[in-house]
């Protein structure tokens, strides 16, 4: 299995080099000419007003929150499903109450209503 | 020695390693160096691939939006893409100031690494693929999931607050749509015993779209919302916030972000036939390897034209659409499909044990069928009364204008500055 | 000895990277070290052919908790800035009191005769299904498997309690 592994080793670090060289290789055929209105930062045509920060939204943060507690359940749950062949139905049971108690979770955020955008 | 004609790159494959044991080095510098190249192949096949399909996309869109596509340069405009390429290569870098400069510039290289990455645990023919990894199934997963990094990577280090905002915007579209993509690959990883997508394809003796539709359709849409194709493409509509996270990025590395996200679209195409609709298998397929070959490309080309039609057919969805689609109906749908199979299939394991294996197959396929008809007809039932009553509560509760008994109170001024 | 070549340069990239985490001036690169130094800890759990380890790391990990991380950070208003070094001033009293800590651990692991320097012996690709069927047996680890998801359920509903009472508290 290491030769596995090794593989996916090798193929990261291609998959990686590999675009690197092409922009490597457009960075050298591209022309170099650099100027300030070239280089200032883009706001719909017109000169930076304020300094860049931006209004974050604590919605975004109870989407990643959200997101982790359904990740980590669905971890758990892979294992079961590679088993799943040779589990008795009370086995199966347990893991449909494991879901059950996630999905009343997921449906008392709905109602509690954070899940919507605002 | 695999004959040529029946198993072209099994024939390839051996004739490299005989090739190279003949030259005297030892095995594991052998098996080394064949990963190596064969790596190579696959990289640079997908990178390169994509020119061909950046023209199957424009001209596909083109057909659909009633006009012609590409068709100027080359043959029916084959040769589009690759002038499209040589014009990005040699435009300039325009780096805004205040750009963190290795961020910048690793984000789009992870964007694209993120896709090739896929590649290599798909399963082409019987015996053709990059290595069957022990857990290939959440290995897909995990490497979808480098792309939001990269898109965060992308719109921070841009050092403008539009680019950050639409990298947010898209990073919580991307998490939220990992979710029912994760619920809903535990069907195949369930039917067939296995993580390993060739164990997989090998299980499919009836395609797991026939008896877990369900999971194929939420896989398909959380893909296309995943890869940030219309009606999901929210993260580069230009009229949103112009251009959204890449917008300080031109020629190459912008490219980059283009590439990975038709690649990725490619890619989608690839999983779902492996996944779903038996990959490879196919009549004869066992046999001859390079008929597998074939029946995958054509089950992919099917997928990919069906993406594609969907992408130039729908309207772009609201970002709020799209949350509410996300977590009120694909989650719960996914979650019951995944409770509802496990329950049924259990439970009448042992009743389609006792009759003949090719009645048993087709009874359970049936059962599974018609369980899958029911989670959705429930689902349907109890979303559309969720939905549509939230919405006519706030409606409802809104403060309407009541008629005033008394006239308006002065009749409005004209200011100073107005000209009357 | 490529095996163990390639060793040292992870556990060197992880233990830089952590490093950096620490005493990085933004607070975004930190959180971006922070992403190098759980994928080394994934390459690691690749290296002992815990396939399944390596690929959860990665997954929830790097595509969940680093997201999570980096929108907590983005959270506070001045993300942009440089905050400058961060080393506090008796910063090398803690080294000392750290590398005592290694020395006393590397004591007491070296009175242990459980372990060798290569890899081990490859595991079953079956003991993944073996923990799967471990999960839900009643007579193994059922009880914690279903503790585990009221732990998760009880996860979910505070951070909806403290998302929902912020939103009402911002309107």
């Amino acid at each position: 299995m290491l030769s596995d592994w090794m593989y996916i080793g090798i193929f990261m670090l291609l998959s990686v080099f590999l675009p690197a060289v092409a922009i490597v290789i457009a960075g050298i055929l591209g022309p170099k000419k650099p100027s300030p209105i070239k280089n200032s930062t883009y706001e719909c045509g017109i000169e930076t007003v304020g300094e860049t920060w931006v209004q974050f939204k604590a919605q975004y943060y109870v989407y990643a929150l959200v997101f982790l507690v359904f990740d980590v359940e669905t971890i758990f749950l892979y294992p079961w499903a590679l088993a799943y062949n040779q589990q008795t139905f009370f086995m199966v049971t347990e893991a449909i109450l494991f879901i059950l108690i996630l999905l009343g979770g997921l449906i008392y955020a709905i109602r509690k209503g954070v899940l919507e955008w605002q | 020695m695999p004959n040529f004609w029946s198993d072209p790159f099994g024939f390839l494959i051996q004739w490299f390693n005989n090739l190279l044991l003949g030259w005297g080095l030892p095995g594991g510098t052998v098996q080394f160096i064949a990963y190596v190249v064969g790596a190579f192949i696959l990289v640079a096949g997908s990178l390169f691939f994509c020119l061909l399909l950046i023209w199957a996309e424009r001209k596909i869109g083109g057909r659909v939006q009633d006009r012609l596509g590409p068709n100027r340069v080359g043959p029916f405009g084959l040769v589009q893409a690759v002038a499209d390429m040589l014009k990005i290569f040699t435009k300039e870098f325009v780096t805004p100031d205040g750009v963190d400069k290795v961020v910048y510039n690793l984000a789009p290289i992870m964007s694209v690494a993120a896709v090739i990455l896929l590649w290599a645990v798909i399963p082409f023919t019987i015996t053709f693929y990059g290595n069957d990894l022990n857990v290939g199934v959440l290995y897909l997963v995990a490497v979808g999931g480098l792309a939001d990094l990269s898109i965060v990577m992308a719109g921070w280090s841009s050092n403008n607050k539009f680019a950050l905002l639409g990298a947010f915007r898209a990073v919580a579209q991307l998490i939220s749509y990992e979710v029912p993509l994760v619920i809903s690959l535990l069907l195949p990883v369930m039917l067939s015993g296995s993580m390993k997508l060739n164990e997989i394809v090998r299980a499919q003796d009836v395609p797991f779209i026939v008896t877990a539709p369900i999971a194929a359709a939420i896989f398909f849409i959380s893909s296309i919302a995943e890869n940030g194709r219309a009606p999901f493409d929210l993260m580069e509509a230009e009229s949103e916030i112009v251009a959204g996270f890449n917008v300080e990025y031109s020629g190459l590395k912008f490219g980059f972000f283009f590439v990975g996200d038709f690649l990725h679209a490619f890619t989608i195409a690839m999983l779902f036939s492996v996944l779903f609709l038996g990959g490879w298998r196919g009549p004869g397929a066992d046999q001859i390897p390079i008929l597998g070959f074939v029946y995958m490309m054509i089950k992919t080309s099917i997928m990919y034209f069906l993406g594609l039609l969907v992408r130039f057919s729908l309207p772009r969805f609201r970002i709020d659409q799209m949350m509410n689609i996300n977590w009120k109906m694909l989650t719960p749908i996914a979650l019951g499909a995944v409770m509802a199979t496990a329950f049924v299939d259990k439970a009448t394991a042992n009743v389609l044990a006792t009759t003949t294996p090719v009645l048993g197959v087709i009874l359970r396929t049936l059962i599974l069928l018609v369980t899958n008809g029911m989670v959705l007809w429930v689902a349907s039932d109890l979303m559309g009364s969720v939905l549509t009553r939230k919405e006519r509560r706030v409606v409802a509760l809104e403060a309407r204008p009541v008629a005033r008994p008394e006239p308006p109170a002065a009749p409005i001024e004209p200011t100073e500055g107005e000209v009357s | 000895m490529i095996l163990q070549i390639l060793f040292i340069i992870i556990a060197v990239v992880t233990l830089v990277s952590a490093i950096f985490v620490v005493t990085a001036h933004k607070l975004m690169h930190a959180a971006l070290w922070l992403v190098l130094a759980l994928f080394g800890v994934a390459v690691l759990f690749a290296f002992l052919e815990a396939s399944f380890f390596a690929v959860v790391q990665v997954l929830v990990y790097i595509g969940a908790i680093a997201i999570l991380v980096i929108f907590a950070v983005m959270l506070t208003r001045r993300v942009m800035d440089d905050s400058g070094p961060q080393l506090i001033k008796g910063w090398w009293v803690a080294l000392v009191g750290v590398g005592a800590l290694f020395v006393g651990l590397l004591a007491a692991l070296g009175t242990w005769v459980g372990f060798q320097a290569g890899p081990g012996p490859s595991p079953d690709p079956a003991l993944l299904t073996q923990l799967g069927s471990d999960l839900v047996d009643p007579t193994k680890y059922a009880i914690p498997f279903e503790v585990a998801s009221i732990l998760l359920l009880a996860a979910l509903v505070g951070a909806i309690y403290i998302a929902a009472d912020k939103k009402g508290g911002k309107e």
